[in-house]
């Protein structure tokens, strides 16, 4: 489990290319940084500066080679690499309001924005006049759009909005594909739609696009429109799948958390606490520590431990799957306000943590 | 400096009343629950059978009412059974809870704690030590952000 340190600030988001050799984050500032990856150390190699208002969305797609970002200044561009240098193109969003989220479609012909202006912006680039075009999805989001994930199948995409709704959608585009085959998800729009009890902050397709799971500011994790799980932990703002049946999430509580779904049950239960154990020394406590903490805090407990005790210091935004993809990850990545990135081996993940089971 | 002498009762003017993509709140109303019985409750109490009591005041809370009447009145029943209670008898109340169960109790807790009477401040706290040690801070999210209130 290495964590890296990248600045002081928050990591507003961030996307990592093919090789996983590269990282694009957003230093909480109207810029986009790229960093590249030697032995251990990560140098800077280039500044995409051309946003106006700060970054909240990056998405590089890994075989066309073209990042999108989006930001608060309510535009969106493709950089594409040519030489040494990252080219912008701008696309107009058509929007009133920042854009808060962006994902590339699995086949990268086009790319979905959600924004606070209660819609998505679904773009595709048109060939005769050389320019991004956008098609808006509005009804029936009411709130702005939190956060999108795409169906394997390049045609459906989860959103999950503070309007307390994960909906999904059908961003089909006759001009950049066929029709799509007919999927778990039905065939009237919306295809789905789940409610809950707060803002929808993270939402993920598995691998097969069978299951969706979405994390939601009441501090819960659902999944297929139907399981819910009441967490005990804060709020969770990001979740992936790692395997078909289970799910890691992470959020203001600075850990990330497995969660197992169980088909035959229909349930999400709560898996474990994914973070490095505590190695302290068992040394004993003395009697003015013990009153201290009596002072301090009403209790005299062993711990004297002021700080967190996990790797991220501060709340994690988002969570990447790095190798092995939705369906067999191998190792994934968390970024935070913390300023830090995290990288996790699932592997020895289980073999460090006990009754740590990944189905 | 000037002074405004101009009116200021467009200061008073709810805008957002006017906007037509107002977020408007489709909230079905289902069954709408009455909240508990006090007489049953109060037979209860006087027989010292707190446990059912308590179980009792926490069934068909008024959530989906919009009445603040019925829901100041189920308030009061269920914070005497609260502060009926013995301290000890606390632990056991809130492990026979099931989870939705705890996150009902945590409102009722927090909801008690806006209006302190003499006593209840105490066992109050004391009911929130334990509901907080089997709900964790989830619980006390979803009283924050939830929608249908007590």
């Amino acid at each position: 489990m290495a964590y890296h340190s990248f600045l002081l600030e928050p990591i507003s988001c961030h996307s990592w290319n093919k090789d996983r050799t590269q990282i694009a984050l957003c230093p909480n500032n109207h810029d986009v940084h790229i960093y590249k990856k030697d032995g251990t150390k990560w140098t800077k190699i280039h500044e995409l500066k051309e946003h106006n208002g700060q970054v909240t969305g990056i998405d590089w797609a890994p075989e066309s080679n073209r990042i999108v970002t989006c930001g608060t200044d309510r535009n969106a561009y493709v950089w594409s690499l040519k030489g040494e240098v990252w080219k912008p193109t701008l696309v107009i969003l058509r929007i009133n309001r920042a854009a808060r989220c962006v994902s590339w479609s699995p086949k990268e012909n086009k790319f979905a924005v959600g924004s606070g202006s209660r819609l998505i912006s679904i773009c595709y680039f048109e060939q005769e006049n050389d320019w991004w075009v956008c098609k808006h999805i509005k009804k029936p989001i009411r709130s702005t759009v939190l956060s999108l994930d795409w169906h394997p199948n390049n045609v459906l995409l989860a959103a999950g909005s503070c309007d307390f709704k994960c909906r999904v959608f059908s961003a089909y585009i006759k001009e950049v594909e066929e029709k799509p085959g007919p999927t778990v998800w039905g065939s009237k729009m919306p295809f789905g739609e789940g409610a809950g009890g707060g803002w929808v902050h993270g939402v993920c397709f598995s691998h097969s696009g069978n299951r969706l799971a979405w994390t939601s500011h009441d501090s819960t994790v659902q999944s297929d429109l139907s399981v819910s799980l009441s967490s005990e932990t804060l709020p969770l703002l990001c979740v992936s799948f790692i395997t078909e049946n289970s799910l890691v999430a992470a959020g203001h509580d600075c850990y990330p958390v497995l969660f197992v779904y169980d088909g035959t049950k229909g349930s999400v239960t709560f898996g474990g606490k994914l973070d490095v154990p505590k190695q302290t020394s068992q040394r004993g406590i003395s009697a003015r520590e013990r009153f201290q903490n009596l002072d301090r805090r009403a209790t005299s407990s062993e711990t004297t431990e002021q700080g967190l005790e996990s790797l991220h210091k501060n709340s994690i935004s988002q969570i990447s799957v790095l190798e092995g993809g939705k369906s067999k990850c191998s190792t994934f990545c968390t970024t935070g306000m913390d300023g830090g990135m995290v990288t996790w081996d699932v592997k020895s993940l289980e073999s460090d943590l006990k009754d740590l089971k990944i189905v | 400096m000037a002074k405004n002498t101009l009116s200021s009762r467009f200061r008073k003017l709810d805008i957002d009343e006017f906007d037509e993509n107002k977020f408007v709140d489709d909230h079905d109303e289902p069954v709408d629950n009455q909240g508990p019985d006090g007489a049953e409750i109060d037979n209860l109490i006087r027989q010292g059978d707190m446990m059912t009591a308590f179980h009792i005041a926490l069934r068909n809370p008024p959530v989906n009412t919009k009445n603040p009447a019925i829901k100041e009145r189920a308030l009061a029943i269920v914070l005497r059974v609260l502060t009926s209670f013995k301290s000890s008898d606390i632990e056991p109340a809130v492990k026979s809870l099931d989870r939705s169960g705890v996150d009902l109790l945590m409102k009722y807790i927090y909801r008690g704690f806006e209006k302190p009477s003499d006593n209840s401040s105490a066992i109050l706290l004391q009911w929130h030590e334990k509901a907080f040690a089997v709900g964790g801070l989830g619980s006390i999210v979803r009283v924050l952000t939830a929608r249908k209130t007590v």
